[in-house]
C-alpha cells in the first residue's frame, strides 16, 4: 500500500485584522525569495487589505523610509511571573494596543512592510488611528509637491493621487514657501527627473543597485532638500533604466519615449509578450485608436518578475511603420485573399514532393509553424529558420534574439542548429529541385539566397509585415500581422509556453498568418482544422510531443503560459 | 550641600594632568585594565563564570546607564548581543558629541583620552569584541590626533594590540572621523556612516545592532562617559558604583551647564544628588543668573528635550523604600537632577545638558534656533522628519520676520504631532518635543506675537488701500 | 583629468583602508585625507576616492553632498565656522559672525559659506560645536577658539592674515 503523501504543513499563525482573525503563513519568501518572517502588510494582504505603501516593493529589499503603511497595532500581552499571558475578563488574551511611551494614550503606529506578525496581534488596518497617520504622512509628501498634475505623465497611475483620495485631507496646512529642486533633468538618455515630484522612497536606487547591480542612482543633498541622481557626467545607462519609471511611485521619473504622448487613462491595455528575445517577457500593450504607445513589463516570476529590458520595451516602433506592407499583391498586381489563396492552392495542388522549400521565422507564433509544417509534410519540403543571435545578460536578455526559437524547434520546422538546412535549400534551388520557395518573415537575401537565386524560382511566396528584398522578388506577398495584431502563443527559451492577445487591428489587407495558414493547409491537404486559435492550439498540443507530454490546452497556459519540457 | 563628586573628571582638570600615558599611568591609569586580565574563571553556584561573564554582571550591578542620551542600562545592552552568531562582534565608542548643549564627551577625549581607551578595552575584553572604533565627530579634529597618540601610546605599552597584558587576547582600536552630520550620534545612522554610506538610521526592527550592527554583525555603541565609567565600575565594583547615585539612577554623570548663568560649564554630580535649581544657582555650580534678570525657561537634557518653564510644579509618583507608590508635589528648581524624575515630569535628562533661559531670551527666537538646527540636521530619509523640520524651521521664521499668525501655535503643534514617533528613528522626537514643549508651554507667548503681527500687518494692508 | 595623489598620501590612505574589514568603510577618512591634501574634494578626487575603494563615484558624491565638513569648492584657505546653536546664539555668535563678516567685506546675511575674492577666508556658521559653556565658539579650520569676543576675534585672525 502506497504510503499517503502528505504536504509539508505550512507553519501559520492567526493574527486579528481589523476584528477578523486570519491565519497567516508564518513566512512568507523576501524579495529574493528566502523566507522571512511574514509582515504586517502581508498578513493584510492575506486578509484582502491593501496597505499603502510607496517605498515598499515585493521585488527589493525593504526601506522603511515613506511612512505611508504605518498601521496602528496591539501586541499581546507577555507572560507574567506565573507564565501566564494577562486576559481579558472574560478569559480571552488581552492585547495591548501600541502608544507612544512618553505621552501615554498617542497611539503609535509600526510600518507594515518591515515588521513581522506575532501569533494574537491586533492590526487596526482601517481605525482612526491609523487613517490618521495615513493622513499626516500625505500631507507631508505633499507640502513640497509642485502639485503639477494636470501636466504630469503620471496622472492617472500615480500613488499620490491615489492615496491622496482614498487616505488624504482636502486642504493644507501648509503656509510657507517651498522646497525647489532640479527639474526636467537628464537622468539618462531615455529617462527625465523632475527632483520636486520626488518623493525619496529610493525605489529606483534600490531596483538599479539590488536587482540590476548598477549602482548608478543615489541621494544628493541632505534633509529636505535631498535629491535623487547620477554621477554628474555619468548618466544613468543600462538595459534595465525604464522599469525604474514603472516602479517610480510619482510622477518623478518619465520615459522620454512616452512623456507628454497621451494621457493613460486613455489607453487600452492588451496582455502581450515582448518580441525582442528569446525570454518572453510579459508585457502590457499600451494602445489607443488603434496606436500602440508603449510596453509595460506584466508580472510574470516564472519569467520576468516585474521587470523588461529597455531595448525589449522599446522594440515596438515598427509595429506602427509607415511603409508597413499592406497590399495583397499577386503576380497581375493587388488581388484579394480569395483569389490570392485559391491561386496559391491551385499552384501548390500540382506542386510535387521535394519540390517545394519553407523559410520560416522563429518570430512566428506556435500555431503558425505547426500549419506551416503540416504543408512542409505534404510536400516533403526542407524548412528551415534563421538564427539570430546576440549576447545574453545576467537578468533577462536572451542570447537568441527570436521569440520562438524553441516553439519552431519542437514543432520541427528547424532543428538544434537553426539555419543549418539553408544550405540545402540554396542547393536545391542551384540544381532547379526546388521550384517553389515559401518565405514567411524574413529576408532570406540576407541568409544566403539572394535575389538572383530567387530569380530561379517558379515560384515565391513571401509573407511579411515590412518591406525587403525578398518581399520585392515576391510573386505573392501576404501581408501579415505584429504580435500586436493577432492572437497566438510563443515558447520562449527554457520552454515556457505563453500568449498573447490582440490589440491593434491589421491595416490594409494583412490578415494573421494563422488564418492564411488555416486555409492554405485545408485547401492543399484536405486536413480539416480548427478555425479558432483556441481549437488550433489545442489541437497542436495534441500532436507536438513535447506540448502534449505536458498536457497543454489554450485554457490551461493562462495570462502567466506552461513549462513544456526541454 | 551639593557639591561635585568626580569620577570620570577626577584629574582631567588638574593642575599638571596632561593627556598622555605616563601622566595616567602615575594616576593609577591601566591598573584595572591589569587587574581585569588577571582575573581567573570561577566557579560560582557550580557553574564556570568566565573573566568576560564576570566584567559583564559587574557592570550590570553597577546599574550604569548610558550616558549618551537614551539611559538604557549599559549591562542591558551588553546582555542583548547576540555572542552565538558565529559573526564577530564589533565595539564602537559613540564620540560624535553633538547635541546643542552638550560638551561633556570634549573634556575626556581632549584631557583624558587613556581613561576612556582603558574603558574601551574592558568593554571589548568583556565582549569577546576584537576590532572597535571610536567614531568621533568631525569637528573635533584635535581629539582624533589626541586618541589616535593615545591608542599608539596603549599599543606600546602592550594594552592594545596583539597579547594584550601577556593574554591570548588581541584588540585593535581605530578612529573614525565623521564630518559634521549630528544624525550620527544616532547609533544605527553612526553605523552606517561607518561603513562608507549616508548615515540614513536603520528601521528597527530588524536591524538592531546588538544582532544585526556594523556589516550586519553584532555591535554595541556606547558613549564616550558610559565607557569610562565603565572602568569606575570595575575599579571601585559594581555594588560601591551601584551605591553613588540614588537607586535605579546610579554612579557619576557630567552635566553641561549653558546659557543664561553666570558660571556656565560641566560638573560632575552624583545623578540625583542635586537639582535642577541647585545646579543653576548654588555657587557650586552655575552661580545663578546674570543680575537682574529673571528665569524664564529650562531646557534640561540638551535641546532634543522638552523645555520646562519657571514656576512649573509637578505631582510625581514614585516608589518608597518599602515599595510603596507614594505622591510627591514638585517644584522645577526642586526636581532631583536623575534619569527617572526628569522623566516623570515630562521631559529627560538626555545627554544631560542644561540651558538656561532667563527673561532677556525671545522664546519663539529660541525655538526658531533650535529647529534650524533641527532642518539642518534631518538626515531626509523618511518623510515625517524631511519634510517636517524644514516644515517647522520655516514656520518659525516666518514668525520671527513679523508675520506670525493667531492660530500658528496649534499650527506647529500639529506639524510637530505629524513626526514624533513616526519616524525611523528618534531624531523625530529630537525635533518635535521642542516645538511640542515650547509651544504648550508657551502658547500665550505665540499667540500675543500672533496677535500682533495680524494686527499690524491688517493695519498696513488698511493704509495701503485707503492711501 | 585624473588625479595626482602624491606617494606619501597614497601611502597614508593604504594605511586608513586596512583598518577597516571593508573598503568601502574608509571612505569618509579617506575623504579627509583627500581634503586635506587638495582643500577640497574636486570631481576627480571624488572618482579617485571611488576607484581606490572599489566603488561607484555616485557612492562617494552621495557622501560629498551630504556632509558639511566636506567641500566641493574651494572654500578658501581659512575656513572660519562660527557656531549658530542655541547656546552660542545666547553668547552673542550672530554679532561675532557679523563682525568677522563686516571685517573681511563678506555679506552676513547671504545663506551659506561666504569666500572673501582673494580667496584667503571662507566664513560661514556651523551647527553646535560642543563647547556650549564657553560661547561663542569659532573654529578656524582645524583651531578651535572659545569665548571670543569681537576683539578677540580679530587676534585670531591676525594670525591666519598672512
Amino acid at each position: 500500500m502506497a504510503a499517503k503523501r502528505t504536504e509539508p504543513a505550512v507553519e501559520t499563525v492567526t493574527v486579528k485584522v481589523d476584528g477578523c482573525a486570519v491565519e497567516v503563513p508564518r513566512t512568507m519568501p523576501n524579495w529574493q525569495g528566502k523566507p522571512e518572517p511574514t509582515t504586517v502588510l502581508q498578513a493584510c494582504k492575506q486578509a484582502g487589505i491593501e496597505i499603502p505603501h510607496y517605498c515598499y516593493h515585493p521585488k527589493m529589499p525593504v526601506a522603511g523610509n515613506c511612512r505611508m503603511c504605518l498601521v496602528h497595532v496591539a501586541m499581546p500581552g507577555r507572560p507574567g511571573p506565573d507564565g501566564k499571558a494577562p486576559t481579558n475578563e472574560d478569559g480571552s488574551p488581552k492585547v495591548f494596543p501600541m502608544q507612544l511611551p512618553y505621552e501615554p494614550g498617542t497611539p503609535r503606529g509600526v510600518i507594515g512592510c518591515a515588521t513581522g506578525i506575532v501569533p494574537g496581534m491586533e492590526i487596526y488596518a482601517s481605525s482612526p488611528e491609523t487613517k490618521e497617520m495615513r493622513k499626516a504622512v500625505l500631507e507631508s509628501l505633499l507640502i513640497n509637491h509642485p502639485l503639477d498634475c494636470p501636466i504630469c505623465d503620471q496622472a492617472g497611475e500615480c500613488k499620490l493621487q491615489e492615496y491622496s483620495v482614498d487616505h488624504g485631507q482636502p486642504e493644507s496646512r501648509f503656509a510657507e514657501v517651498k522646497v525647489h529642486k532640479p527639474k526636467a533633468v537628464d537622468l539618462g538618455p531615455r529617462i527625465t527627473l523632475d527632483a520636486e515630484r520626488c518623493m525619496l522612497c529610493t525605489r529606483c536606487i534600490r531596483f538599479t543597485a539590488s536587482v540590476v547591480g548598477d549602482d548608478a542612482l543615489g541621494i544628493v543633498n541632505r534633509g529636505s532638500y535631498n535629491a535623487i541622481s547620477s554621477y554628474p557626467g555619468q548618466p544613468f545607462d543600462n538595459n534595465y533604466t525604464l522599469n525604474t519609471v514603472d516602479i517610480c511611485p510619482v510622477g518623478a521619473l518619465t520615459s522620454d519615449d512616452f512623456r507628454f504622448q497621451m494621457r493613460v487613462w486613455f489607453l487600452k491595455e492588451t496582455k502581450s509578450l515582448c518580441t525582442g528575445c528569446g525570454t518572453g517577457c510579459n508585457t502590457v500593450i499600451g494602445s489607443r485608436e488603434n496606436r500602440m504607445y508603449r510596453y509595460e513589463p506584466r508580472q510574470n516570476d516564472a519569467v520576468n518578475s516585474c521587470w523588461m529590458c529597455d531595448a525589449g520595451r522599446l522594440d515596438y516602433k515598427w509595429i506602427g511603420r509607415d511603409d508597413r506592407l499592406g497590399k495583397l499583391h499577386g503576380p497581375r498586381g493587388n488581388t484579394t485573399w480569395p483569389s490570392a489563396l485559391r491561386e496559391i492552392s491551385g499552384h501548390l495542388a500540382k506542386a510535387a514532393e521535394g519540390s517545394v522549400a519553407i523559410v520560416a521565422s522563429a518570430r512566428q507564433t506556435n500555431e503558425e509553424l505547426f500549419l506551416l509544417n503540416k504543408l512542409a509534410k505534404r510536400y516533403k519540403a526542407l524548412t528551415d529558420s534563421v538564427p539570430r543571435n546576440g549576447e545574453a545578460d545576467h537578468l533577462l536578455v536572451a542570447g537568441d534574439r527570436n521569440p520562438n526559437t524553441t516553439g519552431a524547434q519542437l514543432i520541427g520546422v528547424t532543428t538544434q542548429r537553426v539555419g543549418s538546412k539553408l544550405s540545402a535549400i540554396v542547393k536545391g534551388i542551384v540544381s532547379g529541385k526546388i521550384m517553389t520557395l515559401i518565405v514567411y518573415g524574413e529576408d532570406v537575401t540576407q541568409h544566403g539566397i539572394d535575389a538572383k537565386l530567387l530569380g530561379k524560382l517558379k515560384m515565391l511566396i513571401v509573407s511579411d509585415i515590412l518591406p525587403n528584398a525578398t518581399t520585392r522578388k515576391a510573386d505573392y506577398l501576404l501581408p501579415g500581422c505584429s504580435h500586436a495584431e493577432k492572437r497566438g502563443t510563443f515558447t520562449n527559451v527554457k520552454g515556457r509556453v505563453q500568449k498573447f492577445t490582440k490589440a491593434l487591428e491589421p491595416s490594409g489587407d494583412a490578415m494573421p498568418e494563422w488564418e492564411v495558414l488555416h486555409e492554405l493547409v485545408h485547401n492543399v491537404t484536405g486536413l480539416d482544422g480548427f478555425n479558432s486559435i483556441e481549437g488550433l492550439f489545442n489541437q497542436m498540443a495534441d500532436e507536438v510531443k513535447a506540448f502534449k507530454a505536458a498536457g497543454l490546452t489554450w485554457a490551461s497556459l493562462g495570462d502567466n503560459g506552461a513549462d513544456v519540457k526541454l | 550641600m551639593p557639591k561635585e563628586t568626580k569620577l570620570v573628571l577626577k584629574h582631567a582638570d588638574e593642575a599638571g594632568y596632561t593627556n598622555d600615558i605616563g601622566c595616567y599611568l602615575k594616576h593609577g591609569g591601566y591598573r584595572t585594565l591589569k587587574k581585569a586580565f588577571r582575573l581567573k574563571p570561577k566557579k560560582v553556584k557550580g557553574a564556570v563564570v568566565t573573566p568576560q561573564e564576570a566584567i559583564r554582571r559587574e557592570v550590570l550591578a553597577s546599574g550604569l546607564r548610558g550616558r549618551g542620551g537614551a539611559g538604557f542600562s549599559c549591562g542591558m545592552k551588553w546582555n542583548f548581543v547576540n555572542r552565538k552568531s558565529g559573526k564577530p562582534i564589533y565595539l564602537i565608542c559613540n564620540a560624535d558629541e553633538s547635541e546643542p548643549g552638550t560638551f561633556k564627551d570634549r573634556q575626556i577625549i581632549y584631557k583624558d583620552p587613556h581613561q576612556l581607551i582603558e574603558g574601551m578595552i574592558l568593554s571589548c575584553y568583556a565582549n569577546d569584541v576584537k576590532l572597535a572604533y571610536i567614531y568621533i565627530r568631525g569637528e573635533f579634529p584635535e581629539g582624533a590626533k589626541i586618541l589616535n597618540h593615545a591608542i599608539n601610546e596603549a599599543k606600546a605599552n602592550g594594552f592594545l594590540g596583539k597579547g594584550i597584558c601577556g593574554t591570548k587576547y588581541n584588540l585593535e582600536i581605530h578612529v573614525h572621523r565623521g564630518a559634521g552630520a549630528y544624525i550620527c550620534g544616532e547609533e544605527t545612522g553612526l553605523i552606517e556612516s561607518l561603513e562608507g554610506k549616508r548615515p540614513y538610521p536603520r528601521i528597527k526592527p530588524p536591524y538592531f545592532p546588538a544582532a544585526l550592527g556594523l556589516y550586519m554583525c553584532p555591535t554595541i555603541v556606547n558613549n564616550v562617559e558610559t565607557l569610562c565609567n565603565v572602568r569606575n565600575v570595575l575599579a571601585m565594583g559594581g555594588n560601591a558604583y551601584a551605591a553613588l547615585g540614588t537607586p535605579n539612577n546610579t554612579g557619576t554623570r557630567i552635566v553641561s551647564l549653558s546659557g543664561n548663568v553666570k558660571r556656565p560649564g560641566y560638573y560632575e554630580i552624583e545623578v540625583g544628588k542635586a537639582t535642577l535649581g541647585e545646579l543653576i544657582f548654588h555657587k557650586n555650580f552655575g552661580h545663578g543668573l546674570h543680575d537682574g534678570r529673571k528665569l524664564q525657561a529650562i531646557i534640561p537634557g540638551g535641546s532634543s528635550s522638552k523645555v520646562f518653564r519657571a514656576g512649573e510644579k509637578f505631582d510625581i509618583k514614585s516608589k518608597d523604600k518599602r515599595g510603596e507608590v507614594v505622591e510627591q508635589k514638585l517644584d522645577l528648581l526642586d526636581i532631583p537632577y536623575d534619569f527617572d524624575t526628569l522623566m516623570k515630569c515630562g521631559s529627560m535628562s538626555g545627554s544631560s545638558a542644561i540651558i538656561v533661559l532667563d527673561d532677556s531670551v525671545d522664546i519663539i527666537e529660541v525655538l526658531g534656533n533650535l529647529s534650524d538646527f533641527y532642518a539642518h540636521e534631518s538626515c531626509g530619509q523618511c518623510t515625517p522628519c524631511r519634510e517636517g523640520s524644514l516644515w517647522m524651521a520655516k514656520a518659525l521664521k516666518r514668525m520671527r520676520s513679523g508675520q506670525a499668525r493667531k492660530g500658528d501655535a496649534g499650527y506647529l503643534r500639529h506639524i510637530a504631532h505629524n513626526i514624533q514617533g513616526r519616524t525611523v528613528c528618534a531624531f523625530g522626537e529630537a525635533c518635535s518635543w521642542p516645538v511640542l514643549s515650547f509651544v504648550d508651554k508657551f502658547r500665550d507667548d505665540f499667540e500675543q506675537r500672533g496677535a500682533e503681527d495680524e494686527t499690524r500687518l491688517a493695519k498696513r494692508g488698511a493704509e495701503a488701500t485707503t492711501r | 583629468m585624473s588625479l595626482e595623489v602624491p606617494k606619501k598620501l597614497e601611502r597614508e590612505i593604504n594605511r586608513l583602508v586596512k583598518n577597516y574589514p571593508e573598503k568601502r568603510s574608509a571612505s569618509l577618512m579617506v575623504l579627509h585625507a583627500l581634503q586635506e591634501e587638495f582643500g577640497y574634494i574636486s570631481t576627480e578626487a571624488e572618482e579617485w576616492a571611488a576607484a581606490r575603494l572599489e566603488l561607484k563615484s555616485i557612492n562617494i558624491h552621495e557622501l560629498v553632498t551630504f556632509y558639511p565638513m566636506l567641500r566641493q569648492q574651494d572654500p578658501g584657505r581659512t575656513v572660519v565656522r562660527v557656531c549658530r546653536t542655541l547656546s552660542c546664539a545666547l553668547a552673542g555668535s550672530a554679532k561675532l559672525h557679523g563682525h568677522i563678516c563686516k571685517r573681511l567685506g563678506l555679506d552676513a546675511d547671504a545663506p551659506g559659506l561666504q569666500r572673501t575674492k582673494d580667496g584667503k577666508y571662507g566664513v560661514e556658521y556651523a551647527e553646535c560645536l560642543a563647547s556650549c559653556g564657553t560661547g561663542p565658539v569659532m573654529m578656524c579650520n582645524d583651531d578651535f577658539y572659545e569665548n571670543v569676543s569681537n576683539d578677540g576675534a580679530d587676534e585670531i585672525l591676525k594670525k591666519y592674515d598672512e
